[in-house]
Parts: C-alpha cells; sequence; structure tokens
C-alpha cells in the first residue's frame, strides 16, 4: 500500500465533478469568497484541439465510426470527448435481466461537453406528481422556490426560445429562437393537422452573444463542443469565471474514493486516487458538494462507511441509490416524399432540434401517468456512416440505380425521439456489487433496473404519434416495433437516454429522503449534492437545466451558512 | 482536399479572432492551428490512393474488393464512383482491426470465388462480365436466397459489402458533393428554409 499524502491545507469546500452541477457550484461559491478544491476523475480539455468542429467525416481515417468501427457505439468519434457507456477499468454491473447502461465522460466539464443543450424547466405540477396522481411522492420545493434560480441559470447560460404559455413547458427568459429547417414547417403542418401542439425548441445555444462568448455559427455540430462556446458546457462557460477568481484549486486525475468523517459527525475531508501516480491522496474542507453524477455520487456516499454510518454516508433512510430512473425513450423516423423538391440548402443550423412537441396531452386522460415530449431531427444534415444503411437493406440492389436513389432519398427522412417521465420503482435502484472493484480499488455500483407496465405504455404511445405525424405530413412511417422482445414498443435499455437521476433524493422527510430541499444531507449538514442525485422525480424535461438550478439555490444556501460561521 | 482544411483552418482562425475579446477562450490561435495542422495530416494519410497497402486483405482479395466497390458504386455522368472516394482503403483499414469484419468479408470474397469456380470455372474477377453480373444480380436481392438457399451467404455477405462501400463513398468528399450536402461551415445567419417548391 502506498502512503497516504495528507495535504495540510484546508479548504472551505470540496466540490467532487466538475460537470454541469459541480461547474455551477465552483462558480457560485468562489465568487461568494470561498476557497474551493475541484476534484475531477478526468483531465482538462482543450476544445480547440479536443473537439471536432467543423471536421468532415473524410478527415478521420476511420470516417468517424473509430477503430475498427467499435466507436460507433459511443455515437462515433466526433462527439465531444471521453465519454462512453464502458470505461477500461472502471466496469459496473448489472442484476439478471436488468440490462443497465451507464454513460459516464471523465473529463472537465463532464456531459455537458457532449450534451443536447436542451434545457426545459420543470412545470409547477411536476413538483406536486404524488399529489396529482398518487404515483411516488411530491417535491420538498415547489416551482416558486426554484423559478428564480432558472431564471438566473438561463440568462447567464443563454438558452433561445420562445413565450408561450403551455403549462407543462414553462416559459423562461430566452434569446431568440433560430429560424426553422424544412424539416420543422412540416412537422409543424402536420402536428396542426392533428391538434399536437409544436413549437420553438429552448435550447442552450447563444443566437446572440451573451458575456462575450459568440453567436452560434450554425454548424449543426454542439454534440462535437463548441470552439467558441456558443454553447454551454460547464468546462467552457463555468470553470472559467471560478478559476478567474484564483480561488479555486483544480485537481485533474482525481478519483474520489469516500467522503472522510470526523468525530464531529462532520465531514472533513475527501480521499481520492491520484490516477497518474496510483496513489491515494487527500483534500481537507469545511463542506462536502458531491457532484460527480447521480450513480457516481451514489456509489461514493455508499463507499463512505463509517462507525456513524455503517449503511453509507448520509445514509441512515436507506434511500441512497433507490428511486433510481432514467427518461422512457423511443425513437422512430420516417421517410416524407415533400423533401426530395428542396433545392439544396444549408440545413445544418444549431445542433437539435429547432422546433419539438411540448407533453400536450396534460388536459385529458391517457392510459399511462405523466407525459413525454418529441424531438425532431432529419433532413438534410451532414452525411454519416450508416446514412443509407435503410435503402441498402430496403431496395438492395447495386450499380447506378443505387446511386440514384441515394440521391433522390437523401435528406427525406424525419427522425423523431420520444422521452417521457418514468415513474421511480423498487426493482429499480443501484447499490454497492460486494465483489468487484475498479482498477482504482473502489467497490462499484451494481444495476438493478425494470421498466414497468407505465413506461411500456408510454412507449407505445410515442409510436403511434410517430406515426402519426408522419403520415399526416405524407410520409411513410418506417421504425417497426412490438409489443415483445428486447425493445417492447421501440423502448431503450435504462440509462440509453443518460437522464440517470434520483439516487440521493431530496424531500421533507428524513426516513425517506437523503437531502433536503436545499440538497444538504438530513444526517450531515456539511454535505451537498447538487447533480442528478437529489432529483425526486424525472419529468419529460431533461434534467440539466434543473440541476443547474438546483446547484445554484445549493450554493447560495451554502454560501449563506459560510457567512453566518456555519460550516 | 487540403484545400478544404485551409478553409477550415481560416474559419477557426476567424472565429477564435472574434472570440478573443472578453471572452474565456484566450488560447485559441495557437491551438487553432495544431488542430488543423492535424487535420491535414490525418487527411493526407488517409488519402494516399493509388499507393495503398492493404492492411488485411491479400493483394488479390483487395483486388476483388476494389472491383466490388467500383461495381456498387460506380461513376456516373454526376461524380465519381467509390474506388475514387477511397471506399475500399476505409473498408481494408476497419477490417484489419475488426475480426467480424474480416469473417464477413475475407469469409465472404472467398466465397464468392468458390461459387464462381464452380459455376463458370474461374475466379471472379477471371470471369466475363456477363457471368460477374449474373452472380452479382443473384446476390444483390434477399429473395433470390429464398428460391437458392446455397446463394444465402452471398446474399449476406453482398448486403454487408453494400453498406460498407456505401459508407465509404458518402463519408467522401465526393460522395458529399455528389448529394449536394451544403454545410459544414460558418454561418453569421442561419437562413431557415427555403421558399417550397410548387407542388
Amino acid at each position: 500500500m502506498s502512503q497516504v499524502i495528507r495535504s495540510p491545507k484546508m479548504y472551505d469546500v470540496c466540490v467532487i465533478g466538475s460537470g454541469a452541477g459541480g461547474g455551477t457550484a465552483a462558480k457560485i461559491l468562489t465568487e461568494g469568497g470561498l476557497n474551493v478544491v475541484l476534484l475531477e476523475a478526468g483531465p482538462q480539455v482543450f476544445p480547440e484541439k479536443d473537439y471536432k468542429m467543423l471536421m468532415w467525416p473524410y478527415e478521420l481515417p476511420h470516417r468517424g465510426i473509430g477503430v475498427g468501427g467499435r466507436a460507433a457505439e459511443n455515437f462515433g468519434e466526433f462527439l465531444a470527448p471521453n465519454g462512453a457507456w464502458n470505461i477500461e477499468g472502471e466496469p459496473y454491473t448489472s442484476a439478471p435481466g436488468a440490462n443497465f447502461k451507464w454513460f459516464r465522460s471523465r473529463i472537465v466539464g463532464g456531459r455537458t461537453n457532449h450534451w443536447g443543450r436542451i434545457a426545459l424547466r420543470f412545470a409547477p405540477i411536476d413538483f406536486k406528481s404524488g399529489t396529482r396522481d398518487g404515483l411516488g411522492d411530491d417535491w420538498p420545493i415547489t416551482y416558486d422556490d426554484l423559478a428564480p434560480y432558472y431564471d438566473k441559470v438561463e440568462s447567464y447560460i443563454g438558452v433561445f426560445g420562445t413565450r408561450e404559455n403551455v403549462s407543462s413547458a414553462p416559459d423562461g427568459i430566452f434569446l431568440p429562437p433560430p429560424k426553422p429547417r424544412c424539416t420543422d414547417l412540416l412537422f409543424k403542418k402536420a402536428c396542426d393537422k392533428l391538434g399536437i401542439t409544436c413549437i420553438p425548441s429552448r435550447l442552450a445555444i447563444l443566437t446572440k452573444s451573451v458575456n462575450g462568448r459568440l453567436p452560434c455559427h450554425y454548424c449543426g455540430q454542439c454534440g462535437r463542443g463548441c470552439v467558441t462556446a456558443s454553447n454551454f458546457s460547464s468546462s467552457q462557460v463555468m470553470i472559467p469565471p471560478a478559476m478567474k477568481t484564483g480561488k479555486l484549486t483544480m485537481v485533474t486525475g482525481a478519483m474520489a474514493r469516500e467522503v472522510l468523517m470526523g468525530q464531529d459527525g462532520k465531514a472533513q475531508g475527501v480521499a481520492y486516487i491520484d490516477k497518474a501516480t496510483r496513489t491515494e491522496k487527500r483534500v481537507n474542507a469545511r463542506a462536502v458538494v458531491l457532484a460527480a453524477s447521480a450513480c457516481e455520487s451514489a456509489r461514493l456516499l455508499l463507499n463512505s462507511k463509517s462507525a456513524q454510518f455503517p449503511n453509507g454516508l448520509a445514509n441512515s433512510s436507506g434511500a441512497v441509490g433507490r428511486y433510481l430512473t432514467d427518461s422512457v425513450g423511443s425513437d422512430g423516423w420516417g421517410i416524407v416524399p415533400a423533401l426530395e423538391k428542396m433545392p439544396p440548402h444549408n440545413h445544418d443550423g444549431t445542433g437539435g432540434m429547432h422546433m419539438y412537441i411540448p407533453w400536450w396531452k396534460f388536459d385529458r386522460k391517457n392510459d399511462f401517468p405523466r407525459g413525454y415530449h418529441i424531438e425532431i431531427g432529419g433532413g438534410r444534415e451532414m452525411p454519416g456512416v450508416g446514412e443509407f444503411d435503410y435503402l441498402c437493406d430496403e431496395e438492395e440492389g447495386y450499380g447506378a440505380s443505387l446511386k440514384k436513389r441515394a440521391r433522390q432519398t437523401y435528406g427525406t427522412g424525419i427522425g423523431m425521439s420520444g422521452r417521457g417521465e418514468m415513474i421511480p420503482n423498487p426493482d429499480t435502484y443501484c447499490e454497492i456489487d460486494s465483489n468487484v472493484v475498479d482498477q482504482w480499488g473502489i467497490p462499484v455500483l451494481r444495476f438493478h433496473f425494470k421498466w414497468s407496465e407505465y413506461e411500456l405504455r408510454q412507449a407505445k404511445d410515442m409510436q403511434e404519434t410517430f406515426r402519426a405525424v408522419i403520415e399526416a405530413a405524407g410520409g411513410e412511417y418506417k421504425t417497426k416495433t412490438s409489443i415483445d422482445g428486447q425493445y417492447p414498443f421501440g423502448i431503450l435499455e435504462g440509462g440509453k437516454i443518460i437522464h440517470e437521476v434520483g439516487t440521493a433524493r431530496m424531500g421533507a422527510d428524513p426516513k425517506s429522503s437523503v437531502l433536503n430541499g436545499y440538497c444538504q444531507a438530513h444526517d450531515v449538514k456539511n454535505v451537498f449534492v447538487v447533480d442528478g442525485a437529489p432529483l425526486v422525480t424525472n419529468p419529460d424535461k431533461n434534467p440539466t437545466l434543473t440541476i443547474m438550478a438546483l446547484a445554484w439555490r445549493a450554493s447560495e444556501y451554502l454560501l449563506d451558512a459560510a457567512k453566518k460561521g456555519e460550516l | 482536399m487540403s484545400e478544404q482544411s485551409v478553409s477550415r483552418r481560416d474559419i477557426l482562425r476567424t472565429l477564435a479572432i472574434g472570440a478573443a475579446g472578453g471572452s474565456v477562450l484566450q488560447v485559441i490561435p495557437v491551438k487553432a492551428a495544431e488542430f488543423a495542422h492535424q487535420a491535414v495530416h490525418n487527411e493526407k494519410s488517409a488519402s494516399m490512393a493509388g499507393k495503398y497497402a492493404p492492411k488485411y486483405f491479400s493483394a488479390h482479395q483487395y483486388e476483388m474488393l476494389t472491383n466490388l466497390c467500383d461495381t456498387i458504386i460506380p461513376r456516373d455522368e454526376t461524380s465519381g464512383g467509390a474506388v475514387e472516394a477511397g471506399a475500399p482503403e476505409f473498408i481494408d483499414l476497419l477490417t484489419s482491426e475488426n475480426e467480424e469484419f474480416q469473417v464477413t468479408l475475407g469469409g465472404g470474397l472467398q466465397w464468392l470465388d468458390n461459387t464462381c469456380t464452380d459455376r463458370y470455372s474461374n475466379l471472379y474477377l477471371d470471369c466475363t462480365p456477363e457471368q460477374r453480373k449474373e452472380i452479382l444480380d443473384l446476390i444483390a436481392y434477399r429473395k433470390n436466397a429464398k428460391k437458392d438457399p446455397s446463394l444465402s451467404q452471398g446474399v449476406a455477405f453482398f448486403a454487408y459489402l453494400r453498406k460498407f462501400t456505401c459508407d465509404g463513398f458518402y463519408t467522401s468528399k465526393i460522395g458529399i458533393a455528389d448529394l449536394q450536402y451544403i454545410g459544414n461551415t460558418s454561418l453569421r445567419e442561419f437562413p431557415g428554409c427555403p421558399p417550397l417548391p410548387e407542388a
């Protein structure tokens, strides 16, 4: 065993993780005057070098699918770096039948380097779901508690959108939206026919300059990361101002292992593995903010056992790792021949959709609880590997006719992604695998995951809607799903939507929740969790904006406590 | 091809200069140049058509592969074909790194030679153009394997190769131009959808 190196320095706060939550905490806490040490398991990111913005597929020998074509399963080579379903030397396990997929990004900024930039507020009703339909629990806070922080986050990071007054999708502080693409217009027209709400999307992409960040240059490649920081990433938008205060110490390659407890019942620091030297080190801090991602933070709490907390830190409730959910995800696509008539034109736009369907059936009885939204894609996007898989499968043949058909059908596809709310269930959670450690010697997570009838019915409804809209647009729906098999109604494996949350949920009752409404541990007052873990429910609005609003609010609360000398 | 890189480098540089004032990204220019340099390097190594030494396939199989790629996506009045687009190099590179591809494509090429030997007493490349067309017309459609199960492995192989060839062609500069994709560039304003042609 190598020597444990103890740093005598005492920081005010140790933040673990530099993604959406950790980046927000680092910014707010350092700007508030606290000395913060930030532990990041991955390396530093260099956007100008690491991001593949404006690169053509033929500039890479593997054309975007990586060595042996194996990068394809991790979204290809173009995606912003260091994210994967499987990380060498850092396994996780699944209980039989669970087949949970866990996407992790080990890099400064975490998954915000590549995320879809979809920035949706939860609705007032989302905080009272339990009361509404008797399933699950309410939040300990209301929309009104969080609204000022949504305002702050949106104003700071920049989100485009329009005021629409749709009750399931609250308006925010918006930059102007980009003009619709042809696919958006066709889609919207079809939705109008069917009485389905279709509105400009809300994405964390600048259509005007904000705080010196340049506006979008419309290359359509946000997922690759943006060299000009015209979209939001924690690495480019949260970390730099924190650094500028001179109060942030960032430690990269630092894999947190355990939150260390003092005799006084308070956390006193964090033990981590320095990946470069494979030695254990520790930092001392008056408060610890976990933002390692929902499941990684749960893992860290569960691995932080002490006499006081034999079942893991802040886990007297037993709720750590429980209440895990991901978004319900089912995708579909169709061919819309009307698009064949479009002259060649630049269709790139911003990364992601310019319009979307917010949850629109909130005013009627459905055969599943809660709701979903639909994202739109397709059209004349930059061709990539797999572009004509369907044509090859469907029409076969070869030669001049195949080439001609490719030319004709290019850009006529419209893709749709349904993203809906899963209800927490007792069969879905993560725990420590008692038999497996990762290469750093840290016990790994074992996942249990099960979709219930609620989610399956929701996926079925998504598929029916996809078909209806494509057909209303005069197109042919192509996706085939069935009621059984591995993907009933096209529902993807748990974790595949990368919206896993809930594993250290907040709540009014310390017996059934880990955190209070300020993301502060009920059991240990100087421990906070500010990633996806505190979320009580996982509505059909992607979690990132809410993670940042909660992190901002928690950080102000922590700052206030520090000023009062309560740390 | 290098023209494209120059233009991207210019774009990056322009963006970087624009970003420098008051931006969080002070370090761009040097890094941007480095990035572009690396991309040019990658591009050059990816486009050594003609002098390419196959990494996986034997000289004979690579010749077959090249011939088949050319047949699947030939040159026409609009654009060059899959060979010009570098599809054989792309396929060889990936196959050299993936055992599944090695079995399917390497074995598939062998199957084609075996089958041509049985049917025409010649290796595929030594068959007449009519014979080659005859066998490809058989393995290019699943329905033929239903009628004649002895073709099913050939059909599976050809489906694989067809997709690979399309991937190689439509991710190349000439393939992308063939589709008249416009974009991957920096715009001040996004123009939105142009007026739809009259129905």
